[in-house]
């Protein structure tokens, strides 16, 4: 050990009393900082779980992101170019050679898809009517890439794979139809196709507009309902890793143009609205941990008022500023980390206590428990900001210490 | 053969809006081995001629030669490097640090200047200690020493890095007549035995008494005439 750490250390040891106090204070910031973060960061996570597990990580849709450009303004670029009565070309909607496209995008690793229809028909039953959309889809490619099958509350996905004219609707639709399973309901489409199709399976989301308004059946009968034989507007990807899904997404979208949508990029409002509230979080408790260095400033500043002397005699005898100033910021270095140790031990364990609350959000029929993020980042943030915090509040003293003149304390002495 | 320590017109003035005269053109040589006494009344300067000639203050005009070197060039860091290597100090009061035992504080000045290894630094501590006859207390700490134990160890502590010169102020200035002779005797001896230079500013007649010459300063100014 240094000579300027031992007696950094014999200080603190020799004035327990405000070094406990200012080691509480770091503890304690460091263990509230913790907490707070583990609560802001499991809730943010617990949020993005749920947009993330109720909605497609990428949806791939039968448009293009950019209009079309004429072949003559492609050719140059920048030339002096103007078409007139340009009309564009009339498209039949959907994802054309879908086939081979899914083929591709089933090629990449870490990833499922699953073809969708989707379109509008008008549901009847009983006199009333009601406009909802139809997903035409194949249930065992669903399965892979939709948790809707764990929200069914009666019947299964596989009765419309066994079943061509089966319906799956959400609860909130069937109570307001009164509709039940078995229940027969007339079908249909702008295209003038009309079927009758048979409840089969009834989901509840919990996500209200969903479970009113969304229909599933099987992708043959909902391109027979909708006259588009043999076409799909959709196709559904989940990822193993949903964090990728941006990059993925991009992939996607150069190789086969069409607009490939990341559950990132439709969420970018509620991702900055999330980013900005773990701004304001940080710095809170950054300045919590910044109030509690001021516990160190003020002990280690009266250890340099009392400690004057030694200060004096040991420039006397050789040492230099910088040592001088050296076993102060060791102090509060030291302070620092004790107290970081101190505090996530501490912190762990209110982590732990949060973790074991147990709510009942009103209306909800669940209990459920607090959302706790665990991620050993935290901690080193936590320890990182104390000991910046400790090391700014020792180096005031610490610099005040180097400058002390010998001359001067030995004059007064005499 | 060069003085160990010479002062040129050396002189220190305290800035401020009345400037004070502390110090004022002082030639002055000290041989090796010299035991050298600075007297005077209070307030005459004669301590603060000791904190320029040990390097602890800056002198505003002339010069400190030690054993030939002009030092008024050096930085902070040289200076501080002087004083380790080659000056000790013993104060009126003992300084020790209160927290450390006796034979740490005689190894602070090795731990920090570090040429020796622990264990020999460890010896050469108790070796001092013993030879000041404080061999049994060297893990006492200071305040269960007497007065003059303490000034011993602080004798034995400015001692640790084998300086060439040893000032003292006022060594003897808190202990009792009989500690005080001890303390006399110990400076004595440091140049008698282990060719020290000690330059030392006292009150006392008796321990003024065992120098080998004796200057007086009045109004910052070496004063041939003066007696006590």
């Amino acid at each position: 050990m240094s000579v300027q750490l031992a007696i950094a250390v014999t200080q603190l040891i020799s004035r327990r009393r405000p070094t406990l106090v200012s080691l509480t204070g770091i503890a304690l910031g460091v263990a509230f900082f913790l907490a707070v973060s583990s609560l802001m960061r499991g809730s943010e996570r617990d949020f993005i779980k749920r947009l993330i597990d109720n909605s497609p990580h990428i949806t791939v849709s039968d448009e293009y992101r950019h209009a079309q450009k004429q072949p003559v303004r492609e050719r140059w670029p920048e030339g002096a170019i103007e078409v007139r009565r340009v009309k564009p070309l009339t498209e039949v909607r959907g994802i054309r050679g879908h086939g081979q496209k899914l083929a591709f995008i089933e090629s990449l690793p870490g990833l499922r898809a699953a073809p969708v229809l989707v379109g509008s028909v008008v549901l009847t039953f009983a006199g009333r009517i009601e406009g909802v959309t139809l997903n035409g889809i194949i249930p065992e490619k669903m399965k892979g890439v939709s948790t809707i099958e764990e929200k069914l509350i009666h019947g299964s996905l596989e009765a419309l794979a066994t079943n061509p004219n089966g319906i799956a609707i959400g609860d909130g639709l069937a109570k307001k139809f009164g509709l039940e399973m078995g229940s027969v309901v007339n079908v249909s489409s702008p295209a003038g196709e009309v079927r009758t199709l048979k409840v089969t399976g009834i989901f509840h989301t919990g996500n209200v507009n969903y479970d009113d308004s969304q229909t599933f059946v099987l992708l043959k009968r909902a391109q027979g309902l909708l006259d588009r034989a043999n076409r799909i507007n959709r196709l559904i990807l989940q990822l193993d890793d949903p964090y990728a899904a941006r990059e993925t997404a991009a992939v996607i979208e150069r190789r086969i143009g069409y607009k490939s949508l990341s559950w990132q990029e439709s969420a970018e409002d509620l991702m900055s609205v999330l980013l900005v509230r773990n701004l304001i979080m940080y710095s809170v408790v950054a300045a919590i941990l910044v109030v509690a260095s001021f516990g160190i400033y003020n002990t280690i500043s009266t250890i340099v008022m009392e400690k004057i002397q030694d200060i004096a005699i040991l420039k006397s005898m050789g040492f230099h500023a910088r040592d001088i100033r050296r076993i102060f910021l060791a102090e509060g270095l030291i302070l620092g980390a004790l107290g970081s140790l101190i505090g996530v031990t501490l912190g762990i364990g209110l982590m732990w206590l949060l973790a074991q609350v147990e709510i009942k959000p009103p209306g909800a029929t669940e209990i459920v428990h607090l959302p706790i993020y665990w991620g050993w980042e935290q901690y080193l943030m936590a320890a990182g900001f104390a000991l910046a915090s400790a090391a700014g509040a020792a180096y005031l003293p610490a610099r005040k210490a180097g400058q002390v003149q010998p001359v001067t304390i030995l004059r007064g002495m005499a | 053969m060069n003085p160990v320590l010479a002062a040129e017109r050396l002189g220190r003035i305290l800035p401020g809006e009345m400037p004070v005269t502390l110090v004022r053109d002082i030639d002055l040589e000290v041989e090796r081995g010299e035991f050298l006494v600075i007297m005077g009344p209070s307030g005459s300067g004669k301590s603060s001629l000791l904190y320029l000639l040990g390097l602890l203050d800056t002198p505003t005009s002339g010069r400190v030669l030690l054993d030939g070197q002009d030092t008024s060039g050096y930085g902070e860091d040289q200076l501080a490097n002087t004083r380790l290597r080659r000056l000790g100090f013993v104060f009126q009061f003992h300084f020790l640090l209160a927290e450390f035992t006796v034979l740490e504080n005689v190894r602070l000045p090795m731990r920090r200047l570090g040429a020796l290894d622990e264990e020999t630094a460890r010896h050469r501590a108790k070796d001092l200690l013993d030879q000041f006859g404080l061999r049994d207390h060297a893990h006492k700490h200071p305040h269960q020493l007497s007065g003059g134990q303490r000034q011993r160890v602080a004798i034995a502590r400015a001692l640790a890095n084998d300086p060439m010169m040893i000032l003292a102020d006022e060594p003897t200035g808190n202990l009792d007549s009989h500690a005080s002779a001890n303390v006399q005797e110990i400076l004595h001896n440091l140049t008698r035995q282990m060719g020290k230079t000690v330059v030392a500013v006292t009150h006392d007649l008796n321990f003024a008494g065992a120098a080998d010459r004796r200057i007086g300063i009045v109004d910052g100014q070496i004063d041939l005439d003066w007696q006590m």
